[in-house]
């Protein structure tokens, strides 16, 4: 049950820096570690986010083995139209999650 | 390096004049009681305030689809009997574990569960720690979130109770220490670099930053005794829920966080 939290200001001025806040379900199992029987236990990561703004990306992120699970990322832009944010998470073994928030610009 | 501290420190705790078996807990006075949030850095206090960035709100929301989600021969959802679970789970997980009158014991809020899936859904136990049960137990337990524990009023319990406290005060394991030792005498110093808290179960499920996962109470208690080289009790052992209603009762009053995040 993947599922994301997203946290975008409902409203904003024209031209005020907001802070945008996602939380992504995901174990991001290194690929380094072994079972008790010693087996390797194979990567599952998070590998890329995205943040497309009407359209435009606006923040792109590679993400690695070292960073820890439900990885949360939190980044600034300026409100420039009333719009829609896209989120867009990919992974190993065909993980891809959508989520998008909408802003009002007055 | 964390091998030799924690063999100091129980080398101090016997040094301390604690050679006698028993452990002489001064137990905690009402008003010096503090919650794990208090013991944590506000990097990580601010985690758990901000409903967007706790990771444990990843859980309360699979909680919420699966209260809504039919299962078992039934074909019912816990909604279908108990409705809104804002509203008939509000204070219920400040009040677990409780007394169940058809086993004669305490129960936890995990084995409530469990025990409403098997009788009334004619569904299979979720295991423990599994993550439908954290997911479910976790979004019942939020419904709580600022109201006073309650747990251990009930007269019936009292015998429970007293056993709870016994098997925090007894010492146990390789290094022969008891819950009290720590958690009653030292709550105020660290152990290998970490806050040892007054072990007030505020926030379970919780999720910790070492486990990168929500846990429960029980995951909790025993990583502990693992930690002092104990035998840990089976998940669901009558004897961790008997730990378990010690601590919630002797927190009682204290406020719910669930789900608290700690480091």
């Amino acid at each position: 049950m993947a599922s994301a939290l997203i946290n975008v200001p409902a409203s904003a001025k024209r031209g005020d820096i907001i802070e945008i806040k996602t939380l992504m379900s995901h174990i991001m199992e290194t690929g380094y570690r072994r079972t008790a029987a010693g087996e390797l236990i194979p990567r599952d990561i998070i590998t890329s986010f995205a943040c497309r703004y009407n359209g435009v990306e606006i923040f792109r992120a590679d993400l690695f083995p070292a960073i820890a699970a439900n990885p949360f990322i939190t980044f600034f832009t300026v409100a420039t139209e009333t719009g829609q944010f896209d989120f867009e998470w990919i992974g190993d073994q065909g993980f891809s999650e959508t989520a998008s928030a909408s802003i009002t610009v007055e | 390096m964390r091998f030799f501290r924690t063999m100091a420190f129980a080398g101090l705790m016997i040094a301390a004049g604690n050679a006698a078996l028993p452990v002489s807990a001064a137990e905690i006075a009402a008003a010096e009681r503090r919650s794990g949030y208090s013991f944590m850095t506000p990097d990580t206090g601010k985690i758990q305030d901000d409903d967007t960035a706790n990771p444990g709100m990843l859980w309360v929301l699979d909680g919420e689809a699966l209260w809504n989600s039919k299962a078992g021969a039934s074909g019912k959802a816990c909604a279908d009997c108990h409705n809104d679970a804002r509203t008939s789970m509000k204070g219920v997980a400040a009040g677990y574990p409780a007394f169940d009158k058809t086993l004669r014991r305490p129960v936890d809020l995990e084995q409530r569960i469990n025990l409403c899936r098997t009788q009334y859904q004619g569904a299979t136990p979720l295991a423990y720690e599994s993550h439908d049960l954290l997911a479910l137990s976790v979004f019942v337990a939020r419904q709580s979130r600022g109201l006073a524990i309650t747990t251990g009023a009930d007269p019936q319990l009292e015998p429970s109770v007293t056993r709870g406290r016994d098997l925090f005060m007894r010492r146990q394991g390789q290094l022969n220490l008891g819950c009290a030792n720590c958690h009653d005498d030292n709550w105020d110093k660290h152990l290998a670099g970490s806050a040892i808290t007054q072990a007030h179960p505020t926030g379970y499920p919780l999720y910790r930053l070492e486990w990168q996962s929500l846990g429960s109470l029980q995951r909790r208690m025993r990583a502990c005794m693992t930690g002092i080289r104990a035998q840990a009790y089976d998940y669901g052992a009558p004897e961790l829920v008997e730990l378990e209603l010690y601590l919630m009762s002797r927190a009682r009053g204290m406020p719910i966080e669930t789900p608290a995040v700690r480091p």
